[in-house]
């Protein structure tokens, strides 16, 4: 089994269980250190593949999993085949690099994204501290983007390529990318 | 690029806790929005990049003498150069797609365009100075950010290339000299008390690095959940002192039980580098950390500090290159190290 971040094998397996859906991470041993799971040479690797953190009073979505499951439990990773609508970068591609392709990643990839970065961040979930001075209409801005690239997803979805056309353009004159990591400005 | 020379003032104050804090540094990452990260960007929008930062920060009053390296066209050696003064990553200095550096004429504020994230900003200064250094770095955000728009989220915070970044986006980080605790076997604490704290403890040269030289760079790992202003107050209240009093703490242990040994390595040290002629980069990292410790233990009388904290940076191959103004083969390198060694420590 890979590494969720790079393509190492992975030594740390951490599964969480919300409202019955189970959730995984899978960290090489380097990346497990960066997330302060591993300390250099103190804790034993077969006391980290066992490490398992089952909670089942947390809320919060998952990308699929089988239910139920138990600590010990050999864990098998789903594929997730999500692909970015801005940049065309896959959940496979960031697994592979450990690196997101833009900003609209994030949202893309929240799911994935959200427990990890809450691993690696001991705990932090959200932002706490400096915002842009121009926060309020650059996230005025990014959040009316954000809606944009989803109707543009559902149209391509949909094969409404008419409509898909007009989002592009609407987006491109709002200096951002359409699909396929066209120049974003 | 322009050779520098630096010049030690002999007069010049002494940093705030220099006999253990070598430099503090504090960076952040950005992205600008609307544009793809640089591991996905193509080069025409890595070129964009450039052709958008380039004004911003040459043209914006961030600091004296800022000048433009631009690292495509830039020499071997001189990428060297940056990457030994820590005004650039390896990553940057090795990289091949469109990138630069702008940096300040004092060699104090660097931006790296095209890294791992459109923007990484760093201030250094020597000594124990997060708060200052971290207050001017912020007024260079502050400057960048009226001109450019930051990629944001209101949950993840700065968006960064790597999501263990995110959050703030912000990096303090202090080089530490602990020659006393290396010593005594007692690195190993410092390691304890970093990991508690959520710390990663690099070398020299940052991640991947040996400790050379008995340097440790200590820096945050978290930058989601914390403010700016709760992590430098952890920095300047917890994490810094402590580790000051663990150096301090084997400093005294080595003066009380093991004086002969301590005053044995640090005489020798500077024996062997006023009288070496051939000398390596490892060996005379090693070296100038004895000597070092020893004058600031006052067991080494008329050693002048600045010039061997400088020695630190010169005796690394691309500084010797450009000392010697010329190619040195292995050989030749280690003959220049020491010939130089010996004038500025005579």
């Amino acid at each position: 089994m890979k590494c969720d971040l790079c393509n190492k094998p992975a030594v740390v397996h951490e599964v969480t269980v919300r409202s019955g859906i189970k959730k995984e991470v899978h960290l090489c041993e380097t990346h497990a250190q960066e997330a302060g799971i591993m300390p250099p040479g103190q804790q034993p690797i077969n006391q980290l593949l066992t490490q398992f953190v089952i909670s089942q009073n947390l809320k919060g979505g998952g990308s699929g999993g089988a239910k139920g499951a138990t600590p010990g439990t050999p864990a098998v990773v789903k594929p997730v085949n999500k692909t970015c609508g801005a940049c065309g970068m896959s959940f496979a591609q960031f697994r592979q690099h450990g690196r997101v392709g833009c900003a609209e990643c994030y949202r893309a990839f929240e799911d994935e994204l959200g427990p990890l970065i809450e691993r690696a961040q001991n705990g932090g979930t959200h932002h706490q501290g400096k915002t842009p001075q121009r926060a309020g209409s650059s996230i005025d801005r990014q959040l009316l983007i954000q809606k944009l690239l989803k109707e543009l997803d559902h149209a391509v979805a949909a094969e409404q390529y008419e409509r898909a056309a007009k989002l592009r353009d609407r987006l491109s004159s709002m200096n951002m990318p359409s699909r396929g990591g066209s120049t974003m400005h | 690029m322009h050779s520098r020379t630096t010049t030690v003032d002999p007069h010049a104050v002494p940093p705030p806790h220099g006999d253990v804090v070598l430099s503090s540094r504090v960076r952040v990452a950005r992205n600008i929005a609307g544009l793809p990260f640089v591991n996905r960007a193509s080069a025409s929008q890595c070129q964009d990049t450039l052709t958008l930062a380039r004004p911003v920060l040459l043209n914006n009053g961030l600091a004296e003498g800022m000048i433009w390296v631009d690292l495509t066209q830039a020499t071997l050696r001189d990428r060297k150069l940056l990457f030994e003064r820590h005004l650039i990553s390896k990553h940057l200095a090795d990289a091949e797609h469109r990138r630069a550096v702008a940096i300040s004429g004092d060699e104090t504020l660097s931006v790296m365009v095209n890294e791992e994230d459109h923007l990484r900003m760093q201030v250094l200064a020597p000594g124990m100075q997060l708060a200052a250094v971290y207050e001017r770095l912020n007024a260079v955000d502050d400057a960048i950010e009226s001109r450019l728009d930051y990629a944001f989220s209101p949950r993840f915070g700065y968006l960064t290339a790597c999501p263990t970044n995110v959050g703030t986006g912000i990096r303090f980080s202090v080089m530490m000299h602990l020659p006393a605790l290396k010593m005594t076997n007692e690195v190993e604490r410092v390691r304890r008390a970093a990991k508690d704290l959520h710390l990663a403890v690099r070398g020299y040269y940052g991640e991947g690095s040996e400790s050379a030289g008995d340097f440790y760079q200590i820096s945050n790992q978290v930058t989601l959940g914390k403010s700016e202003a709760e992590l430098l107050e952890e920095f300047e209240s917890i994490i810094v002192p402590r580790i000051i009093e663990y150096e301090h703490q084997a400093r005294r242990m080595l003066l009380e039980r093991n004086c002969t040994m301590l005053d044995d390595r640090v005489h020798r040290a500077i024996g062997a580098l006023r009288s070496a002629r051939l000398l390596g980069a490892e060996e005379a990292m090693k070296l100038l950390s004895r000597v070092r410790l020893g004058a600031h233990m006052e067991r080494l009388k008329g050693i002048d500090l600045a010039a061997v904290n400088e020695l630190f940076l010169q005796v690394q191959p691309a500084h010797l290159k450009l000392h010697a103004k010329a190619e040195l083969e292995p050989e030749e390198m280690r003959e220049v190290r020491a010939e130089l060694v010996r004038k500025r420590l005579s």
